[in-house]
C-alpha cells in the first residue's frame, strides 16, 4: 500500500491531486465521469463578490500543445455559490477549495468574510494572477507590494488555510512568493496562465476578443516546473504545482521539483476522467519504484 | 469507438463508428453532439465537437459527417477503417421533436444533424420538409438518405443544384410550418431567424461556437442570451430557440 496522503500545513489531502480553478466548473459537471470523492480536492471556479459576465466571445484559441483563454472570470458570484452550490458539495469527502478573485482589496475581503462561516471550505485560493481582467487580478500579482497587500488583507478575513495563486508573468516569481509568505499565506500555488496572443492571419484579426489571453496546457509545463522548483527552494510554506499536467508522470515532475500537491487544469477539457487516472498513475509509479510514501519524492531535485 | 467505415459524402467524410467493446450506444437526441479526440496530431490539442448525423440502431453505429476545415478535422477525415477514436457523447440538449409540420434547414455541413432529426420525426409519423443549402452541388451530401426521410428542396449559391441563391429564397420557406429548425453558418442562421420572425414561425438554431471542454466547465463557447447573460453553447445548447438569444 502506497501512502498518497499529503498535508499542506494543517490542510489534509487524501492524495496530492487537485483540480485547477476555472477548468472544473463547480465539480458537478464532471460527476458523470469520475467519483469526486476520489480526488485530493477540487478548486471551484474563480468566485467574485458580484456576478460577472466575463469577456465577449471569442474567448478561446487552440495553440500548439495548449490553448489561450480569455474567459475573464465569468461566474455567478459568491452568494450564488453559497446558496446553490455549497449545499450540493458540502458532503463531498475530498476538500472543496474556493478560488477567490476581485477587482479591489475590499472585494477579496468581502468574499472571504462570506465564505468564512462555511465549515466544509477548509481552504481558499486567492487569485492574484488572472491575466484576463482589467482591474485587480494580475495587477496585484505582478508586484511584491500588490501581492503582499492582497495577502495581508485576506489573511485577516480568512480564518483557515490560505493559498495564494501566483502569476508567471513576472520578473522574479520567488520575490512574489516570499512577499506573500511574509504576509501569512499558508501555501502558494503556481503557475496561473502565461500571457499570450494568437492571430488569425487569413482574417488579419486577433483570435481573442481581448487580443491577449492566458496560455495553458503542456506548452507551459517546463516553465511551470522550473518556477515551482525555484519557489520551493525560496519559501518554507508548501507549494502547489500546476501547468500542463496531463498524466501521472507530469504530476511527478512537479512533486520532484518540490510541490506538495498538484492541480490538473486544461487536461480536464480533453479527458474529463483524467484526474482519477493521474492518481492511479502516481500510485502505480510508486509501486513500481518501491516508494512507500509519496512524500519521499517531494523536492528530490 | 472503432471506425467501421469512412466514406466520401459530397465534399465531406462520413465516419461510421461503433463502441469498441460491443456495448450498445447510449440514447441520443437529434442535435446533440460528440467530442472527438484527434489521434496522432502534431498541431491540435483539443477534441473536435461533431454533431450526430445519424444513429443506426440495427448496426449499433453512429454516423459523423465531417468537413475538413483544419488540421484536426483533416486528421479525422483520414481515419482508416479499424482505427480507434476516443469519443465523449452524447453532449448538449438537442432539437425538440414535438412539431407536426417542421421545416428543417441546413447549410453546408450543417445539414448533418438534420438527418437524425428527420428520422426521429418519421418515427412519430411526421414527414418533415427540408431545405438544404450549399455553395455548390458538391457540398450537398447524403441526398438519397434525406429524400427518404422528408420532402427536400435545394438551394446552391452557384445554381448547380436546386434554385440559385440562399435557403431563405426557397419556395418551401413558408408560414405553413409550425417550427423551423436550422443548422449552418452563423450568417445563414441569423437570416433564417429573421425570416422566421417575419413569418411568425417558431425557430430553433444549432450553434457551433468554438469549444474546449464540451461540458460547460471552461466557459469558452458562450453566446449572449436575451437577458445579456453569457450562456454555454455546449451545455445549455447547442440548440436554442431564437427567442432565448440576443439576436
Amino acid at each position: 500500500m502506497v501512502n498518497l496522503n499529503v498535508n499542506l500545513g494543517r490542510l489534509h489531502l487524501a492524495n496530492p491531486v487537485l483540480t485547477a480553478s476555472g477548468t472544473f466548473g463547480y465539480g458537478r459537471e464532471f460527476a458523470d465521469f469520475i467519483d469526486l470523492n476520489e480526488l485530493g480536492g477540487f478548486i471551484v471556479k474563480g468566485t467574485t463578490l458580484e456576478p460577472r459576465e466575463g469577456n465577449p466571445y471569442p474567448r478561446m484559441a487552440e495553440t500548439p500543445s495548449g490553448m489561450l483563454n480569455a474567459v475573464g472570470l465569468q461566474n455567478k458570484g459568491v452568494d450564488y455559490f453559497i446558496e446553490n452550490i455549497y449545499p450540493q458539495i458540502s458532503g463531498c469527502k475530498s476538500q472543496v477549495i474556493v478560488n477567490v478573485s476581485g477587482a479591489k482589496i475590499e472585494d477579496y475581503v468581502a468574499v472571504c468574510e462570506k465564505l468564512a462561516p462555511l465549515d466544509k471550505i477548509e481552504a481558499i485560493e486567492v487569485n492574484i494572477s488572472c491575466p484576463n481582467v482589467k482591474q485587480g487580478g494580475m495587477a496585484y500579482g505582478t508586484t511584491t507590494d500588490g501581492a503582499a497587500e492582497v495577502t495581508a488583507a485576506t489573511r485577516k478575513a480568512w480564518p483557515r488555510h490560505l493559498i495564494v495563486k501566483l502569476s508567471p508573468n513576472v520578473t522574479s516569481i520567488t520575490d512574489i512568493a516570499k512577499a506573500v509568505e511574509g504576509e501569512g499565506a499558508d501555501s502558494v500555488s503556481l503557475i496561473n496562465t502565461m500571457l499570450g496572443m494568437a492571430i488569425d492571419v487569413e482574417r488579419r484579426k486577433p483570435m481573442l476578443s481581448t487580443i491577449t489571453g492566458g496560455l495553458s496546457g503542456p506548452a507551459v509545463r517546463p516553465v511551470a516546473v522550473r518556477m515551482v522548483w525555484q519557489v520551493a527552494k525560496a519559501v518554507a510554506i508548501p507549494v502547489i504545482g500546476l501547468g500542463g499536467i496531463m498524466s501521472g508522470r507530469d504530476a511527478l515532475e512537479f512533486i520532484m521539483a518540490g510541490a506538495t500537491a498538484v492541480e490538473v487544469g486544461t487536461a480536464n477539457f480533453i479527458d474529463p476522467s483524467v484526474t482519477v487516472k493521474i492518481i492511479n498513475e502516481i500510485r502505480d509509479y510508486c509501486e513500481r519504484h518501491n516508494i512507500a510514501d509519496i512524500n519521499e519524492l517531494r523536492g528530490i531535485i | 469507438m472503432t471506425v467501421v467505415a469512412n466514406e466520401a459524402a459530397g465534399s465531406y467524410h462520413l465516419l461510421k463508428v461503433t463502441p469498441a467493446d460491443g456495448r450498445q450506444l447510449p440514447e441520443m437526441v437529434p442535435g446533440q453532439f460528440a467530442e472527438v479526440d484527434v489521434p496522432d496530431s502534431k498541431t491540435t490539442f483539443l477534441r473536435r465537437p461533431i454533431s450526430i448525423n445519424n444513429v443506426d440502431s440495427a448496426d449499433n453505429t453512429l454516423w459523423l459527417l465531417i468537413r475538413k476545415t483544419g488540421a484536426g478535422t483533416a486528421s479525422l477525415c483520414a481515419t482508416e477503417t479499424g482505427a480507434k477514436l476516443n469519443i465523449v457523447l452524447p453532449l448538449g440538449n438537442g432539437f425538440s421533436t414535438a412539431a407536426t409540420r417542421p421545416l428543417l434547414i441546413g447549410g453546408g455541413v450543417g445539414i448533418a444533424p438534420l438527418l437524425y432529426l428527420a428520422r426521429k420525426y418519421n418515427e412519430k409519423g411526421v414527414r418533415p420538409t427540408l431545405i438544404l443549402g450549399a455553395r455548390s452541388k458538391g457540398d450537398l451530401a447524403l441526398i438519397e438518405e434525406f429524400e427518404t426521410v422528408g420532402d427536400v428542396f435545394y438551394t446552391t449559391e452557384d445554381g448547380s443544384h436546386g434554385i440559385k441563391g440562399f435557403v431563405t429564397m426557397s419556395e418551401a420557406f413558408t408560414a405553413e410550418h409550425d417550427l423551423i429548425q436550422c443548422c449552418g453558418p452563423m450568417p445563414m442562421m441569423k437570416a433564417v431567424a429573421e425570416r422566421a420572425r417575419q413569418l411568425g414561425v417558431e425557430c430553433e438554431v444549432s450553434l457551433e461556437n468554438m469549444m474546449a471542454c464540451g461540458l460547460g466547465a471552461c466557459l469558452c463557447c458562450v453566446e449572449q442570451d436575451n437577458k445579456g447573460h453569457n450562456v454555454c453553447v455546449c451545455s445549455e445548447g447547442p440548440v436554442f430557440n431564437i427567442n432565448r438569444l440576443s439576436w
